[in-house]
Formats: C-alpha cells, structure tokens, sequence
C-alpha cells in the first residue's frame, strides 16, 4: 500500500459565528486547506465531512455548494467527539485503499452554550435523580477514579488548565490568549468537582481541513517539501467493561488505540516529540498521560507537576490551547490537532513552536464511545 | 390517586413486597447487566440471561460533586458510582451525607433506599420511586 501524506492542512480562529451557516463555517477552513497547498476543490476525488449537531443535514454537500459542486463522491460522517477524526481517518483510508490520489477531509461544528448531555428519556428526567448524565460530571467521575487509585488531587488537575491557557497565549487561532493562574481556574465557578468552570472545554464553533494525497500525487504536484505523513491512524470503540454502563471508559479504549498506533507507525512513546490531545476537560488529560504511554501508571500527577507536558518539557502536550482554551467545535476537533501537529512538524508554528519536532500524536475521545489517534511524521 | 411507577426500568415494585432493583446475569460468564437485553454484550451469548434480584448494599467506587446542572435541577449533590456487593456497578445520588470532598471516601460502605423520585411527575400526573444511596449506618 502506499503512504498517505497531508498536504495542505488549515483550521479557522475558532470562536462563536451566529450570523454564520455550518456549511459556510465548513467551507472557511476547506479554503484555507486548498490555499495551504495551491490546489482547487476541482482537484480533490471526494470529500469526508465530519459534524456532529446536523448529522442529518447533508453537510458535505452543502460545503460544495459553497466552494464549487464537482459531483465528486462526499461521505457525512459523526462520531460524537472523533467526528473529524474519523472524517480524516476515511479520507485517509481511500486514499491508503487506493480508490483516490487525492482528497479533502473537513471537520465543523457550530455549537451551542452550556451543558452537554444528560437529558433525554421517557417518564420524568433523571438529571439530579440518578447522579448526573452532563459531561463535566462525567469526566469528573473518571478523574475521581484516578484520584482514587493514584491520589491525585484538585490542584493537579487544575493545573492541566493553567498549562493549556498558557499555550494558548501563543496561539493566534485559539478562542482565548489569556494567562490563567492556579488561584483563577481553582477558584472558578464549580461546575462537577473537581472540574471548575476553566477545568471545562469551550463550546466554540470552528473547522478544519487537511489535503491528504498519495506519496506519488504528493510527488507529482511538487508537494512533499511541506508534506507530512500519517504514520499511523487507528479507531476503537468500548470494549466491554465491569462499570462501562454507568462509567463510561474512556481509557481502554485510548491505550488500545495507542497500542495499535505505535505498532502501526514502528514508534514509541518515547519517539514523540509532542501531543495533541482529548482534554475535554482538565480531568481527561491526566488520564491520556498514562493512556497513550507518556508515562508509568500513576505518574500522570508529578507529571504535570514537573511541567514534563509543558512547551519545552520533556513530552509537550497540548500547545495549541487544547479544547480547554482553543476551544471544542466537535466535529473539527480531530482535524483541528491533525492541523496543530502538523504546523509544528513543518516548523511554522512560530512562538510556540515545539523545537526540533519530527513526529507527533493526535488523540480524540467521543463518548460513547470512539477513539481515534493518528501519528504524523516529517515528510523525510 | 394511582400507584406511583419506577423512574427506571430495572426498579421493580412488587405488589405487597418491598422495592428491589433487577439485574440480568450472563448464565455463560457471569456478567450482571442492569436492565433487560437478550444478548450478553461482554461474551456474545445468546439467551443465557437470567433476572435476578440485585443487593441492597455496595461500597462507593467514584463520585463527583455536581454544582452547576440543568435549570430547575436542585443542587448541589453527589453523583456516585456504587459497585453493589454482588460486583453489579450502578449509578445515582448519594444522600444524607455533606457534598464535601473531606467527608466523602472511596470505599465506604453504601445501601440503597428507595423513595419518592424529588417530587417530580409526568405529564399525566404519575409520582415516582426512585433509588438513592446512604452511608450503611452502623
Ligand atoms: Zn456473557
């Protein structure tokens, strides 16, 4: 089979666009993708789109009708929060398949304010009855499983989010650039203790796209300079587990996928030089340290003490801001961290470049669930 | 006035008998789900699923502290993970204790109570009983 290599990869300044249609959200960032590598949608073969909240609303189509209607073959694709990721994972397997040389994949979300999930049901809601079905309480309860098994504390979960709004400072496509001290995101308005309202993902609306192309297309069009390959792109869903229908798992399924992905990509944890990952909330990134391997089980908190996950720490994770502070459009999410890896990979990443970057590792969680990790590497 | 119904499924009210909750037990491998199904979803084996009456005691597993819910939706209060004794994992409000980290502790003893499901009724009027949590006394 052949490589399959991102060749043109952008994403909007996320941020809150009311007056704004999804499609036309979408069709920013397809844009901004095509101009990264000097091509047209009348050189892409097909188009995966992935977003969530109009799953039914023929989304890539009405992308096309916005930047040039082709007739090419477009696939709707939604996966709670691995939306984009699975887009850009079907986009890469056609192209790795054979079936096309050349592709666009586009992730886009406009999102709503407030609470995510819990609701829903016949007879009487059972929000506030049966413990809580919204997102913070659900990764609230994943960290305090961590805490229980390991001891980690609200400080240092906390401190997850001092870190991300700082990378954030350095990031001109972040939602916010604001420096936010321990005493702020502790002292925060409680949402699901321990995650504070700055220990939460924000709900912005956003998208991203990549180019991806075969090696030989990549060639042929002059484009390999810039070009950077996915090494590895895995998916898993929830296997069964003991408490998997009261307690989500979010981390099997995450150190299954980074299993496969290292062994896909002949790498491991100690080959990566930074990570994009499913910091929904501050909780859910301590849990990933381990997960994907950056470190021993139970490490995750003199980790982030150490300041190992910072920009010019041993193993960077998340530069861009994370979904803490870049903000969470979740259907572009997945391609949003294909976007940020590969920025740093081509060394354009400006102030907050990860020095010497040659390989990185992108991670998403959709609850429910689907994990999806992609490790890129340097165009050699 | 009619009888109040079970806010969940697998909370059955017997007629002259106290409330329990069901769960259904793989005869292949032992895997206890809450709520009805056909097929084990740890195993794959088909119609091996046996009700059985779930215990009415467990120990707290996770939690968390919901301070900010839906409009309407009284709070704070505790979400809890409870790992009844039969290893069945269930999930609901742990009440009569402080919704403090300090005082909270994995592990501790718990036995479900049932009671009205906080006042709330249906379209057509319905009260409900619902399950909650308490620190075993004694
Ligand atoms: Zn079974």
């Amino acid at each position: 089979m052949t490589d399959a290599y991102v060749v043109g990869v952008d994403m909007i300044k996320f941020g809150r666009f009311p007056e704004k249609s999804v499609p036309q959200i979408g069709a920013e960032s397809a844009l901004l993708a095509l101009d990264d590598c000097g091509l047209s949608i009348q050189d892409m073969e097909a188009l995966y789109c992935g977003n969530l909240m109009q799953a039914s609303a023929m989304v890539g189509q009405r992308i096309l009708q916005e930047i040039g209607q082709t007739g090419i073959p477009v696939v709707n694709v939604s996966n709670a929060c691995a939306t984009g990721a699975t887009a850009f994972r079907e986009a890469w397997a056609s192209v790795k398949a054979g079936l096309y040389d050349i592709v666009l994949a586009v992730g886009v979300e406009q999102m709503g304010r407030g609470l995510l999930g819990g609701t829903g049901g016949k007879g009487i809601p059972k929000e506030g009855l049966f413990g809580s079905g919204t997102m913070p309480a659900v990764f609230a309860e994943a960290g305090m499983e961590h805490a229980r098994k390991h001891g980690t504390t609200f400080e240092q979960f906390a401190k997850v989010s001092v870190k991300n709004h700082h990378h954030s400072t350095m990031n001109p496509k972040a939602m916010y650039q604001i420096e936010t001290p321990l005493e702020t995101v502790m002292n925060a308005e409680m949402i699901s203790y321990p995650n504070t309202k700055l220990m939460c993902s924000v709900n912005v609306d956003g998208s991203a796209a990549a180019v991806i192309a075969t090696e030989k297309k990549a060639r042929e069009l002059g484009l390999l300079g810039r070009a950077v390959k996915v090494c590895a792109s895995v998916l898993t869903s929830d296997r069964w587990q003991e408490r998997d229908l009261v307690m989500p798992d979010v981390n099997t399924c995450t150190q299954e996928a980074a299993a496969k992905a290292y062994a896909m990509a002949g790498l491991g944890p100690e080959d990566i030089d930074l990570v994009e990952l499913h910091d929904c909330f501050a909780t859910a990134e301590i849990l990933h340290y381990e997960n994907l391997g950056l470190c021993g089980a139970g490490e995750a908190g003199r980790m982030i003490d150490d300041g190992e996950v910072a920009l010019g720490g041993r193993i960077p994770v998340n530069v861009s801001g994370g979904l803490l502070s870049k903000g969470h459009p979740l259907g572009a999410t997945g391609i949003a961290n294909i976007y940020e890896v590969s920025t740093h990979l081509r060394g354009e990443a400006g102030e907050r470049q990860v020095q010497g970057a040659r390989i990185g590792m992108t991670h998403v969680i959709g609850l429910g669930s689907a994990c999806g990790i992609h490790i890129l590497e340097k165009a050699a | 006035m009619s009888q109040p119904l079970p806010a969940v499924d697998y909370l059955k009210l017997p007629e002259g008998g106290e409330p329990y909750l069901e769960g259904h037990r793989c005869q292949t491998c032992g895997a206890s789900f809450l709520g009805k199904r056909n097929v084990c979803s740890k195993c794959g084996a088909r119609d091996q699923m046996q009700a059985v009456h779930l215990p009415n005691s467990g120990s707290l597993y996770s939690y968390c502290i919901v301070h900010r819910s839906f409009p309407g939706i009284e709070v704070p209060y505790i979400s809890a993970i409870v790992d009844l004794d039969d290893g069945t994992a269930i999930k609901g409000n742990l009440i009569n204790i402080e919704p403090d980290p300090a005082k909270i502790e994995f592990g501790m003893p718990v036995e479900v109570v049932y009671g009205d499901a906080l006042g709330r009724r249906d379209k057509e009027g319905n009260a409900y009983i619902a399950y909650f949590f308490q620190p075993k006394s004694g």
